[in-house]
C-alpha cells in the first residue's frame, strides 16, 4: 500500500483516478473500476443526467465506493465553464471539479487564460478545482496561487497513448510543487503510469488506455499495478542513473605522488 | 476567403481525373502517414480506385483510430421534421416544389407531441429539419427552439440557409449545431438537380458554413448527397471543406454525413451515378484516416443490414427509429415522406443491438447548460447496457 495522497483535506489511498467515458457497457466499467483500485472516478457532464432521474452511467458507480469528479469536457470558455460547474455541483452533490476548457475541439488543447481566469472565479465560489493544463510550470505556479486544490497538465495529447512526452517540463512542474501534481491525459501504457509515479507525480488519470482495451478490466489492474510500483519505488529512493562507466586509469592519482 | 473562392481554385472534373490517376504507391504512402498528418492528396489516393485493394486495412485502422478517439460508444439521435413546405424544385427531393402533395407545417401542439414520443423513445439529441420556405424562417425555428430546449440535452438544425445573424439568434437560443450539406460540388450537376427556387443559389449554399463559423456555430456539419456526381470528387471537395473550416473556424466541431439517393417519390428520371456498400466504406474509411476526430454519422437511409455491419468503421453517431415526414412520430404515415427509411427498427432494438456487440449507447452527449439554457428534462426512459 502506497502512502496516502491528500488533496484539499481529503485522503485518497489510490493514486490512480479514472475516467468513465469511452466504456463499451456499464458492467465492464464498473468492473473496471473495482479493479483498478480507483476512489476517484471523473465523469463528463454531458454524459449524465442532470434533471434528477436515474442515470445509466452514474447507476454503475456505487457512491460509497468513489467520490465523483465531475468534468467540464465540452466547454469553450470561462463563462460556459463556470455555468457547468454550478450544475454540476447541483446535481452531481459535490463541490469537486476538474476543469477542463478546450475552445479546439481537434487536438482538445487545453485554454491556458480561459482555465486560470475560470479557476480563480470557481475556487470563489467554493469549489475544489482541479484544472487540466498543459505542462506549463509558471501556469501551474499561477493555477496554485489562485487556489486550485491540485493541477492536471497532460503527460502527451489526450487519447495519444504517447507517455509522458512532456517530461522535461513535468520535471520543472513537479520540482516547483505546491499543491498535488495529477499527470493527466496521454499515458498509453501501465509503464507509462509507473515511470510518471517514479517521477514524484502525486498521482495519474487514465481513461483511454484502459476503456479502449480488448480486456479493460485486465489492463484496470495492470495500471494499478505500475502505479503502486512506481509510487513504491519513488518512496523507496530511487538510485541516480548512471551514464558512464567508471574510470579505470585515475586522473588525479598524480597528486599524491607529487606530494611523496 | 471563403470557400467559394477556395472551391473555385478546383475544377471539379480535374479533381475527378486527378484521384482517378492516382496510383498502388500513393495509397501506401497515404496509408503510412501518422494521425496528423495526412494531406489532402493522401485523402485523394485513399479514395481512388487504386485504394480499393486497401480496403479491409483502411476499414482496420479506420477502427482502431475511432475506438481511440470515441470509445466502444454510439451517439443516437433522431430527425424531428417541422415542415415539408419548401420552394426548391429539387430533382432527388420528396419535398420538390413540384411534388403534389399535402404540405404541412407543424404548430405549437404538434411539435409537442413529435417531442413527447421522442422524449419516450429516449432520445435526447433531436435534429430539427425543414425545407426551404419563409413559412419556416427564423421566427419559426426560434418559436421551436423554445418549445423544445428544456425537453433535450441538445437541439440541431438541418434547415435553409440562412444570415450570420440569425445563426447568431439561434446560438442565443440554445441551438447546438447547424448541419447544411451541399449536396453536391460539381457545378454543372448542381445547376441540372435543383433548377429552381432559392437552392438554384449554389454560391450562397457553399458559403453558409463560412456563415455558421462566422456565428460562432458549435458544430458545423456538412457532405454531399452521393449519387448526383463523381462520388470521389464529391468526397474530396467534402474533405477539402472539412480542411477549410478547420483552419478558421478553429472553434467549432465539425461532422459529416455520408446520404445517398434512396427512392422517393417522383425520381422516375433520375441519371443517379452508382454509389453502392463498398463505395459508401470506402469514404468513410479515407474520412477517419484524414480527420481522427471528426464525428461520421450512419443514417436510417442505410438498410439494417449495412448498419449492422458498417457502425464500426469509422461512424460515432447512428438515426434511429425515422420518421422523415412531419408529424411521422405521433401521427406515423400522413404526409409525405422526405426519404425512404430503409432500417426501420425501433430506438430500442438498435440500442440493444449496439450493446450486444459490445458498444454503448449514448443517448446523451452534451447538456443545455452548454448552450446557455436552464435545463428541466423528466420524461426521458433512455435503455441502457
Amino acid at each position: 500500500m502506497n502512502s496516502p495522497l491528500v488533496i484539499a483535506g481529503v485522503e485518497l489511498r489510490s493514486r490512480l483516478f479514472l475516467g468513465t467515458g469511452k466504456f463499451s457497457s456499464g458492467p465492464v466499467m464498473r468492473e473496471s473500476l473495482a479493479a483498478s483500485g480507483a476512489q476517484l472516478v471523473t465523469v463528463a457532464l454531458r454524459r449524465v443526467r442532470t434533471d434528477g432521474a436515474s442515470d445509466d452511467l452514474l447507476g454503475h458507480i456505487d457512491p460509497t465506493l468513489y467520490r465523483l469528479l465531475p468534468n467540464t469536457s465540452g466547454v469553450r470558455d470561462r463563462r460556459e465553464a463556470i455555468l457547468a460547474a454550478e450544475l454540476a455541483r447541483e446535481a452531481l452533490q459535490t463541490n469537486w471539479l476538474k476543469l477542463e476548457i478546450h475552445p479546439d475541439p481537434k487536438f482538445l488543447m487545453p485554454d491556458p487564460v480561459e482555465t486560470l481566469a475560470a479557476t480563480e472565479e470557481l475556487v470563489r465560489r467554493g469549489f475544489v478545482v482541479l484544472p487540466y493544463v498543459h505542462a506549463d510550470p509558471v501556469l501551474c505556479r499561477r493555477l496554485a496561487e489562485v487556489g486550485a486544490a491540485a493541477v492536471m497538465p497532460l503527460g502527451a495529447p489526450i487519447g495519444s497513448n504517447q507517455g509522458l512526452a512532456s517530461r522535461a517540463f513535468l520535471e520543472i512542474i513537479l520540482a516547483q510543487r505546491q499543491v498535488p501534481v495529477v499527470i493527466d491525459a496521454g499515458l498509453g501504457a501501465p509503464s507509462h503510469a509507473a515511470a510518471a509515479l517514479e517521477m514524484g507525480a502525486d498521482a495519474v488519470l487514465v481513461n483511454t488506455a484502459i476503456a479502449s482495451a480488448a480486456d479493460p478490466v485486465s489492463m484496470a489492474r495492470a495500471f494499478r499495478l505500475g502505479v503502486e510500483a512506481g509510487r513504491r519505488g519513488f518512496e523507496a529512493g530511487l538510485a541516480a542513473p548512471v551514464v558512464e562507466a567508471r574510470a579505470s586509469s585515475p586522473l588525479t592519482t598524480f597528486l599524491a605522488e607529487e606530494a611523496r | 476567403m471563403t470557400f467559394e473562392d477556395l472551391w473555385r481554385q478546383h475544377d471539379f472534373g480535374a479533381v475527378a481525373a486527378h484521384i482517378a490517376g492516382m496510383g498502388t504507391a500513393d495509397v501506401r504512402r497515404a496509408l503510412g502517414r501518422g494521425r496528423v498528418a495526412l494531406t489532402l492528396d493522401d485523402f485523394a489516393a485513399l479514395l481512388s480506385p487504386a485504394a480499393a485493394p486497401f480496403l479491409e486495412e483502411m476499414a482496420q485502422t479506420s477502427h482502431r483510430r475511432t475506438v481511440e478517439r470515441f470509445g466502444h460508444t454510439m451517439q443516437l439521435y433522431a430527425p424531428l421534421y417541422l415542415s415539408n413546405v419548401c420552394a426548391n424544385l429539387c430533382t432527388y427531393c420528396g419535398f420538390s416544389a413540384h411534388n403534389q402533395v399535402e404540405r404541412l407545417v407543424l404548430g405549437d401542439g404538434e411539435i409537442l407531441a413529435e417531442a413527447t414520443v421522442l422524449a419516450r423513445h429516449g432520445f435526447q439529441h433531436v435534429l430539427i429539419l425543414t425545407g426551404e420556405s419563409p413559412r419556416v424562417g427564423a421566427d419559426y425555428l426560434v418559436r421551436a427552439l423554445r418549445l423544445l430546449r428544456a425537453r433535450f440535452a441538445s437541439l440541431s438544425f438541418e434547415v435553409q440557409p440562412m444570415e450570420v445573424d440569425d445563426y447568431v439568434r439561434f446560438g442565443q437560443e440554445g441551438m447546438s449545431a447547424v448541419m447544411v450539406y451541399q449536396e453536391t460540388y460539381d457545378p454543372a450537376a448542381y445547376a441540372r438537380h435543383h433548377p429552381r427556387g432559392p437552392k438554384a443559389n449554389m454560391p450562397y449554399r457553399l458559403n453558409t458554413p463560412d456563415r455558421l463559423g462566422q456565428a460562432g456555430v458549435k458544430k458545423i456539419g456538412i457532405g454531399a448527397l452521393y449519387g448526383l456526381s463523381d462520388w470521389r470528387a464529391e468526397a474530396w471537395f467534402v474533405g477539402l471543406h472539412l480542411r477549410h473550416l478547420e483552419s478558421r473556424y478553429w472553434r467549432s466541431r465539425a461532422s459529416i454525413s455520408f446520404p445517398r439517393l434512396r427512392p422517393h417519390q417522383g425520381d422516375v428520371a433520375l441519371s443517379l451515378r452508382a454509389f453502392g456498400e463498398r463505395e459508401l466504406v470506402q469514404t468513410v474509411c479515407a474520412f477517419r484516416l484524414l480527420s481522427q476526430e471528426v464525428e461520421l454519422s450512419l443514417s436510417t437511409r442505410e438498410s439494417a443490414r449495412f448498419r449492422n455491419h458498417a457502425f464500426r468503421l469509422g461512424f460515432t453517431s447512428m438515426s434511429a427509429g425515422s420518421r422523415t415526414n412531419p408529424g411521422g412520430y405521433a401521427r406515423p404515415r400522413e404526409s409525405l415522406e422526405q426519404f425512404s427509411v430503409d432500417d426501420s427498427r425501433a430506438p430500442v432494438e438498435v440500442a440493444e443491438f449496439l450493446c450486444a456487440r459490445g458498444y454503448q449507447p449514448v443517448w446523451k452527449d452534451w447538456d443545455g447548460t452548454y448552450d446557455g439554457q436552464v435545463v428541466n428534462r423528466t420524461e426521458h426512459e433512455a435503455p441502457t447496457c
